[in-house]
């Protein structure tokens, strides 16, 4: 309850007000809602027809080949972002220049830029220079890239939030830079950045749908097909995909903020206040 | 490099757009925020329920899908506008719902000895939240709002799938036009760089200058 605090105990007077305002608020809420239905009902976009198409078993097989494109398109990319994320996050923390300059400016530059723009890019320039490839590698190449340099952010923001007593005793015990990389302090920054580096995945399952600039067939690009076919549930098939994003999303976070939830039972509020957050994609801003 | 030299004015006019439509939906964007931010505080359920649809709505749909229903669904039901205002709409209420959640995790930070103390001396909920509470709360947001008007204006590329004519289109056209594809993308970084590394700048110094010891 942290937002209690700004109202007191209610007394009476408190209490009708709030009472006055619910009621008010409920018929504002109802407005909106009644003056939408009314422009859809107007639009005929009621008309049991339009919507009868939603049940078709072809138009949901077709659909949801889609999603599981976006899906083998988020594993795949998920996979090669943590890879080149974990890469240039060591490359970044590295004590020699050569290797921390080049990769300090391989992250920035990256994640400066639009992942749409990134997408593009590798969908227009690599067949120019000869590299014809299937439009699915033309988007892993796009997420990749800026994904990985925002996991990269969120992995050197994690080794860094470690207290530097680990790495100190470690080398007192006589173990080498990569040793207490890889014995002491890995291990527990990745138990920190858990949560974040969840909710990362989650925005890259969502923005798998840019796949729909390219031509990649996932749910968004499929029900644009869809509408051809099927014209007259246009607004209708629309209004699916982003109902079916949204709960595949919020079922996303709710499993991040369980495994966040688990962790804090496992190792304490301390390891969980810890927790890194917010190094860019502000899925992470999220509290409660 | 020709390329981008012969296709100046098609870059500076990409760039204005995507500034344009930035800054436009950025302050929409802010104050859609504070409502629903205000929202989710209030002690009026709901409004509170209200709040909390609009955002879990709104950071769960993907920007592509939400724009498709707008652009494509919208004139269906004889809304149609321009297609600038429809990004603008559309990137506002979706960068709306990440403000509102910046802000109240601001409003959290703040020392509950403060609203504690507004209310003693008799400042209603109103009073509280805006003359004592939202004001700090901002000077500890600057970074994930300036954060998020960065990624507004990277977002506002997808307005370019919708027939907005802002960078990403212009590099998307000229390289229809040059055989040198290269160069063109170099300058369409560039023009991206010129607009998000001056307001990472700017983010840095605002807080700078807002920032105060607790």
């Amino acid at each position: 309850m942290t937002t209690a605090v700004l109202y007191d105990q209610l007394g009476p007077r408190g209490r009708r007000r709030v009472v006055l305002g619910s009621v008010l608020a409920y018929v504002a809420i109802a407005g909106v809602l009644v003056a939408a239905a009314l422009q859809l009902e107007e639009k005929g976009q009621f008309e049991s027809r339009r919507w009868s198409n939603l049940a078709d078993p072809e138009l949901a097989e077709f659909l949801a080949k889609g999603l599981w494109a976006n899906v083998k398109a988020a594993a795949v990319a998920m996979v090669l972002a943590l890879v080149f994320g974990a890469f240039f996050a060591l490359g970044r923390l590295s004590r020699a220049a050569v290797v921390r300059v080049p990769a300090t400016a391989v992250i920035e530059l990256f994640r400066a830029l639009p992942q749409l723009l990134l997408i593009l890019a590798a969908a227009i320039v690599l067949p120019r220079y000869g590299f014809e490839l299937p439009v699915f590698v033309y988007l892993i190449v796009g997420l990749t890239l800026y994904q990985g340099s925002v996991l990269a952010e969120i992995f050197r923001a994690g080794i860094l939030s470690l207290d530097r007593g680990q790495s100190e005793a470690s080398y007192s015990v006589g173990l080498s830079y990569g040793q207490t990389m890889r014995l002491v302090v890995i291990p527990q920054a990745v138990r920190r950045m858990l949560p974040s580096i969840i909710s990362q995945l989650v925005t890259l399952f969502k923005d798998t749908s840019l796949g729909f600039a390219i031509g990649y067939e996932e749910l968004l690009r499929r029900g644009k097909f869809a509408t051809v076919s099927f014209g007259e549930s246009l607004l209708q098939i629309y209004l699916l995909i982003a109902v079916i994003f949204i709960v595949v999303n919020i079922g996303l976070s709710r499993l991040a903020r369980w495994l966040e939830g688990r962790q804090q039972r496992k190792y304490g509020a301390a390891g969980a206040a810890a927790t890194v957050t917010g190094v860019e994609d502000l899925a992470v801003l999220d509290t409660k | 490099m020709d390329a981008v030299l012969d296709n100046l004015d098609a870059f500076g006019a990409g760039l204005g757009e995507t500034l344009k439509l930035s800054l436009i939906s950025f302050i929409i964007a802010m104050l859609i925020g504070f409502v629903i931010a205000s929202f989710r505080v209030s002690p009026v359920a709901p409004l509170r329920a209200a709040g909390l649809v609009y955002v879990e709505v709104f950071r769960n749909i993907p920007l592509t899908a939400f724009f498709a229903l707008a652009v494509f669904g919208l004139p269906k039901v004889g809304l149609t506008i321009s297609f600038f205002t429809f990004a603008v709409t559309v990137l506002s209420m979706y960068t709306g719902a990440f403000i509102s959640e910046a802000l109240r995790s601001g409003i959290n930070t703040v020392a509950t000895g403060q609203a504690e103390a507004a209310r003693s001396i008799g400042l209603t909920f109103g009073q509280t939240l805006l003359v004592v509470v939202l004001p700090q709360a901002l000077r500890t947001v600057v970074q994930p709002i300036g954060s998020l008007f960065i990624a507004l204006a990277k977002n506002s590329s997808i307005a370019s799938l919708f027939a907005v004519v802002e960078l990403t289109s212009t590099f998307d056209q000229l390289t229809d036009q040059e055989s040198a594809t290269l160069p063109l993308l170099l300058g369409t970084i560039v023009c991206y760089l010129l607009i998000t590394l001056p307001a990472g700048a700017a983010t840095a110094f605002v807080e700078r200058r807002v920032a105060f010891k607790r």
